[in-house]
């Protein structure tokens, strides 16, 4: 339990150290931007593929287990539609991303700790936590968002094809059920979700890297570590911040 | 000049560097010699304050580096310059990226201007045509020299380097020894060097120190280092054969 106390405190200090002031704004508007790119961007195509494969899946589910003459056909576009917002696009989407791009920042950071890269850009005079960690807590912050509304997307447009392709209910049903009582207010408490989680997995992931120590088994241990602990305070979180946003 | 004064590093209970006092002197070539776990890479990594010492102090010149806090200490590590063993070249950069680094961080010059020296710096230890490389296409020799022309962009006042010829072989070794010397002539740096090469001692070793078990054990020059009537130091010294012979003709 200390160290679980301890391992927090640490975790606080590497964030002050991470926000205080950059050096250059310019360089980190361009590592910013690579960082887009390499978390990101790169974590499109994964996201895209599961998201049509789970809208298609819930489509399927809901056909075949709503069965009854008394609840109309409708309401599986309706369920798809608010799986996809409320709970899979923002938080199983994180979930995928903690051990996508997790494990990418924490062997990243923590091969740079064992290789000395690290106490190269101390000896210059660089802030490392803030030069290595800030850009990529922005870059997720800013994306990690789009791609929750993407995945949205791609998960309602992959029930659609279901429905069309196998005939399990007729699409008109779907898109009907797509646009019933639909609340504005449920992407705004999704992106929010999905801009905390992109936080606290950069931000987790990057510490277990930071002080990675020893060989390259200490960093594939790191890698774990962060993927873990990044799942386990998401899954936290998103109990805390549904009962703060919905109830 | 570099000063350590009574410098005490220890990890939990165990002590690594015991009092350990020292002066590196400007324009010179600093050996620190020692086997493998003696300390020189503690001893150099406290130097420049990557690891925090118990006690003692460590001047540069007039400022006691062990007294400055975080924002204090950065004006100085501006002035410093370090090759590590692996050449700790950034992997996402290129060549010419980690060389510019420094000046994207801590100049005010145009773009111009910094691929100017960069390609200065980069000719200057013969690797012109290297700019657009990364690291993971360079042999180790490569590395070593872009790590000096990182090291040296912006014209440091103090260079460190640990054992900058690990790993490389003789013939490359001696380049890059050559380099570090020219490099510390030319601009009047104080130059320390962690190394176990009898080849560096013997030919670049103006100044050699050598740390046995956490202590200082021996000062003095690469011709007095021949001589020397210490044990452990000729133990170290003369464990290959080479030097043995260097020893017998010196006689």
């Amino acid at each position: 339990m200390i160290r679980l106390f301890a391992s927090i405190g640490r975790y606080f200090l590497l964030m002050a150290k991470v926000f205080s002031r950059p050096e250059k704004s310019a360089i980190y508007r361009r590592r910013i931007v690579y960082e887009m790119e390499a978390l990101g961007v790169d974590s499109i195509g994964l996201t895209a593929i599961i998201s049509v494969f789970i809208g298609a899946v819930i489509t399927l589910q809901m056909c075949i287990n709503l069965e009854s003459p008394f609840i109309p056909r409708s309401l599986v576009g309706y369920a798809t539609r608010e799986t996809m917002i409320l709970e899979f696009s923002s938080t199983v989407v994180a979930l995928i991303l903690a051990g996508k791009v997790g494990s990418s920042i924490a062997s990243e950071i923590g091969t740079m700790r064992i290789t000395e890269q690290i106490d190269a850009l101390e000896i210059m005079g660089v802030n490392s936590a803030s030069y290595l960690i800030l850009p990529k807590i922005v870059a997720t912050v800013i994306f990690f968002p789009f791609l929750t509304v993407l995945s949205i997307l791609i998960g309602i447009l992959g029930g659609w094809a279901i429905s069309y392709l196998t005939g399990i209910m007729l699409p008109a049903d779907y898109v009907d059920g797509l646009l019933m009582d639909f609340k504005p207010y449920s992407i705004t408490y999704s992106l929010i979700k999905m801009a905390v989680f992109a936080y606290l997995i950069t931000s987790i992931s990057a510490y277990f890297g930071y002080y990675a120590k020893g060989n390259s088994l200490e960093v594939g241990a790191a890698s774990t570590r962060a993927v873990v602990a990044g799942s386990v305070v998401i899954m936290i979180f998103n109990l805390m911040l549904t009962q703060i946003l919905l109830i | 000049m570099i000063r350590a004064e009574h410098i005490v590093k220890s990890f939990d209970d165990r002590t690594v560097l015991n009092d350990i006092s020292v002066e590196f002197e400007t324009g010179k070539t600093n050996l620190i010699i020692g086997k493998s776990g003696s300390g020189k890479t503690v001893l150099l990594k406290s130097l420049v304050g990557l690891h925090e010492i118990d006690s003692g102090d460590v001047w540069y010149d007039d400022v006691n580096f062990t007294r400055l806090g975080f924002r204090d200490r950065k004006a100085i590590r501006k002035d410093i310059g370090m090759i590590f063993q692996g050449g700790a070249l950034l992997d996402s950069s290129s060549v010419e990226e980690n060389v510019k680094l420094p000046l994207d961080l801590f100049t005010a010059q145009s773009e111009a201007e910094k691929l100017e020296r960069v390609n200065f710096c980069l000719q200057r230890v013969r690797l012109e045509n290297a700019g657009h490389l990364y690291p993971a296409e360079l042999s180790g020799g490569m590395i070593k020299r872009v790590a000096i022309a990182r090291a040296i962009v912006l014209n440091p006042k103090y260079l460190f380097c640990d054992e900058p010829n690990s790993g490389l072989d003789p013939q490359t070794s001696i380049v890059i020894d050559n380099l570090i010397h020219e490099i510390t002539c030319e601009y009047n740096i104080t130059t320390i060097i962690n190394t176990h090469d009898m080849n560096s001692v013997m030919e670049i070793g103006e100044k050699i120190i050598y740390i046995h078990e956490g202590h200082k054990w021996w000062e003095g020059t690469k011709d007095d280092i021949l001589h020397a009537d210490n044990p452990e130091l000729n133990a170290f010294v003369f464990a290959s054969a080479m030097a043995k012979r260097a020893k017998a003709a010196a006689r």
